[in-house]
């Protein structure tokens, strides 16, 4: 395991940066009920908080992500503001997109999240782009890409890997296997069970990790970032982690498995990284609870500001399409 | 002024944009080193030039191309991106529709994705449909996509160069049979807005909207009209986004008729959307109908009389035109 793991630090800000992911979700858990408080398709990522902590706390503030329709762990990890951010999953005008983005689309240009697209199996080829420029450009940076194991059987994924590995570009492809594509489960999809194998087939490094450790998690996404770094080409991380919800808060997942979810629940990876932490005597539990009334406090104010920021303009639907 | 081919035009704006903007690149499968050795070819010798850091040929894969040109413009570079025949941009057409042209407009107007996509299009090479299919009616349907389609060899320079410094992204047609048909072109940096139609004949009876290789159709039915007295306007739209409805309404109200014509299908084509401009913004000037000629609606065949017969031709355009005359006031 990589020396930064065992920085009390990391693991501290690990732990704050899962919580806020959490409690920001558990939120539009609350606000997608009442209909009037955010709109559309409501596509969370509770319980896989350690894949988006782990893999972006090892990036640095110039490396770029590209994420998919399950972002908003990814945006938060990266240091998108959680007002604007939630405001902007409102669809307001104070929204980090001015309210046309809404939940599915986010970008956020100033912390490196510049694409999100929720066509599923895009975000690698956009990926592909943006590393070619760090390369083309002689930049010390790295592009990491999400994209999920119903992803993984687009075609266009596996021409940016064969794009990415011909070329040796910086990107570090992230599998964040929650086990499900809708309501079709691995087995269903995908005809291997370890999508790390994929990554024989294109020369590159690969490795899978348990999606629900985020400490394991930061631990390989150092080393691959690193690898990507060098000037070694792709690399895949497949993080093993599981969707909690339904596909999107309007699925109740009537096909899941009860006992399956249960098992998963006792697997949560902000109550192990706590309990761990609390162990190794790295935070107290006060100290643990003190975060967490923090990012309660942080999300709240998240919401009152996306609150009372007014939706935007109709007319303002024509602008933004065009570099005049 | 130079003689230069149509292939030799294109190459010249892609070899001055390279020499003036370190962020211009190409890519694109073969545009480096071609199975086809002729200096008429828009990427011919560019390699040579500028090394495989800049001129990239590509595996055989129009998603990521596509995918290479968003990605890469959205962190400031100019991608010049080749999509071989216009039927394999279906491969691309995610990159194209649901990001190229969207992501600006996603973004609250925050991110740019000054890209340039070259597609090469055209009916009667005998390859059939699935290398000849002009689709252009697809992009134009899509917002957030500019659409070039030049006819001449100085319009595909000039234009040419505005696509790859515009900070939109632009599809930008080339009709490959005119690759080596020879024209004069302006040395050095000079540039043709996109947005501006050509006035390419003037003409007192009838216009005829057009653009791409159908203008050279359009021109032999002129002569051909001609000799029966009857003078043909005719119109090279070269931009399709953003369209010159001035230059094209200024003369359905001079000449009181229009016909469209092009060498895409008809249903659906872009001809019906020319048609129903001037028919909402110059009903009042019209002297009878205006009349679509396009390509019929099946796809491309491949067999030389087939193919012949389903390109509109110049005597198809006469006789339209003679039937418009006659029946006008």
């Amino acid at each position: 395991m990589q020396k930064g793991v065992l920085d009390p630090e990391i693991r501290r800000s690990l732990y704050a940066g899962m919580v806020l992911i959490r409690k920001f979700e558990e939120k539009l858990v609350e606000l997608a009920r009442e209909k009037a408080r955010v709109v559309g398709m409501q596509i969370l990522a509770v319980g896989q908080e350690a894949v988006a902590a782990g893999v972006v706390k090892a990036l640095q503030p110039d490396d770029v992500i590209v994420s998919n329709h399950r972002s908003h762990g990814h945006l938060l990890a990266k240091g998108a503001d959680p007002k604007r951010l939630m405001a902007e999953i409102m669809t307001k005008a104070a929204g980090v997109n001015k309210g046309k983005a809404g939940t599915l689309h986010l970008s956020v240009p100033e912390v490196n999240a510049l694409m999100t697209s929720t066509v599923v199996g895009a975000p690698p080829p956009l990926g592909v782009g943006a590393a070619f420029a760090q390369q083309y450009q002689g930049l010390p940076h790295i592009t990491a890409v999400f994209y999920g194991d119903g992803a993984a059987a687009e075609g266009s994924v596996h021409e940016a890997m064969n794009m990415a590995a011909l070329w040796k570009l910086p990107v570090l492809f992230v599998c964040e296997n929650n086990a499900w594509a809708g309501a079709q489960c691995l087995a269903d999809h995908s005809c291997v069970e370890q999508i790390v194998k994929r990554a024989a087939a294109y020369d590159m490094p690969g490795e899978s990790v348990d999606g629900n450790d985020a400490e394991a998690v930061y631990g390989l996404s150092l080393k691959m970032a690193e690898h990507c770094r060098s000037g070694k080409g792709p690399a895949l991380i497949e993080a093993l982690t599981y969707r909690m919800r339904g596909h999107g808060e309007h699925d109740h997942g009537h096909y899941m498995d009860r006992t399956v979810l249960e098992d998963w629940a006792g697997r949560c990876p902000v109550r192990r990284l706590r309990e761990h932490l609390t162990a190794g005597g790295i935070l107290s539990p006060a100290q643990c609870d003190a975060i967490d009334a923090e990012m309660t406090a942080v999300v709240d104010a998240a919401v009152a500001f996306g609150d009372e920021s007014p939706f935007p303009l109709p007319e303002a639907a024509l602008e933004d399409l065009w570099v005049e | 002024m130079a003689m230069l081919s149509y292939g030799q035009a294109l190459k010249q704006a892609l070899d001055l944009a390279l020499s003036v903007d370190q962020t211009v690149f190409l890519a694109g499968e073969g545009i480096g080193t071609s199975i086809h050795l002729d200096p008429n070819l828009p990427t011919f010798g560019l390699l040579d030039k500028y090394g495989s850091r800049r001129i990239k040929d590509t595996p055989v894969s129009e998603a990521a191309i596509a995918g290479l040109a968003v990605g890469a413009s959205a962190m400031g570079l100019k991608p010049v991106v080749e999509i071989m025949f216009f039927p394999f941009m279906t491969l691309a057409c995610d990159m194209l529709v649901n990001h190229a042209a969207k992501f600006r407009y996603l973004s609250g107007g925050r991110s740019a994705f000054p890209m340039t996509v070259r597609v090469k299009a055209g009916v009667n090479f005998g390859a059939g449909c699935q290398h000849s299919h002009n689709l252009e009616a697809w992009i134009a349907h899509s917002p957030g996509l500019k659409l070039v389609f030049p006819s001449s060899p100085a319009d595909a320079k000039g234009l040419l160069l505005s696509a790859i410094f515009d900070p939109n992204p632009v599809v930008f047609v080339e009709e490959m049979l005119l690759y080596w048909m020879q024209g004069e072109v302006p040395e050095g940096d000079v540039r043709i807005p996109l947005g501006k139609a050509k006035v390419v004949r003037p003409g007192a009876d009838c216009t005829l909207v057009t653009y791409g290789g159908a203008v050279y159709t359009a021109l032999q039915a002129a002569g051909i009209l001609d000799e029966a007295g009857i003078s043909l306007e005719i119109i090279d739209l070269r931009t399709l986004v953003p369209l010159d409805k001035a230059c094209m309404l200024d003369s359905v109200r001079k000449t009181g008729r229009l016909m469209v014509l092009h060498d895409a299908t008809r249903f659906c084509g872009f001809g019906a959307e020319i048609a129903a401009i001037a028919a909402q913004e110059a009903f009042d000037a019209l002297k009878s109908p205006i009349i679509r000629i396009a390509a019929p609606d099946t796809p491309v065949p491949v067999s030389p009389p087939q193919e012949a017969f389903y390109k509109p031709s110049p005597e198809q355009v006469a006789s339209a035109a003679r039937r418009l005359i006659a029946q006008g006031k």
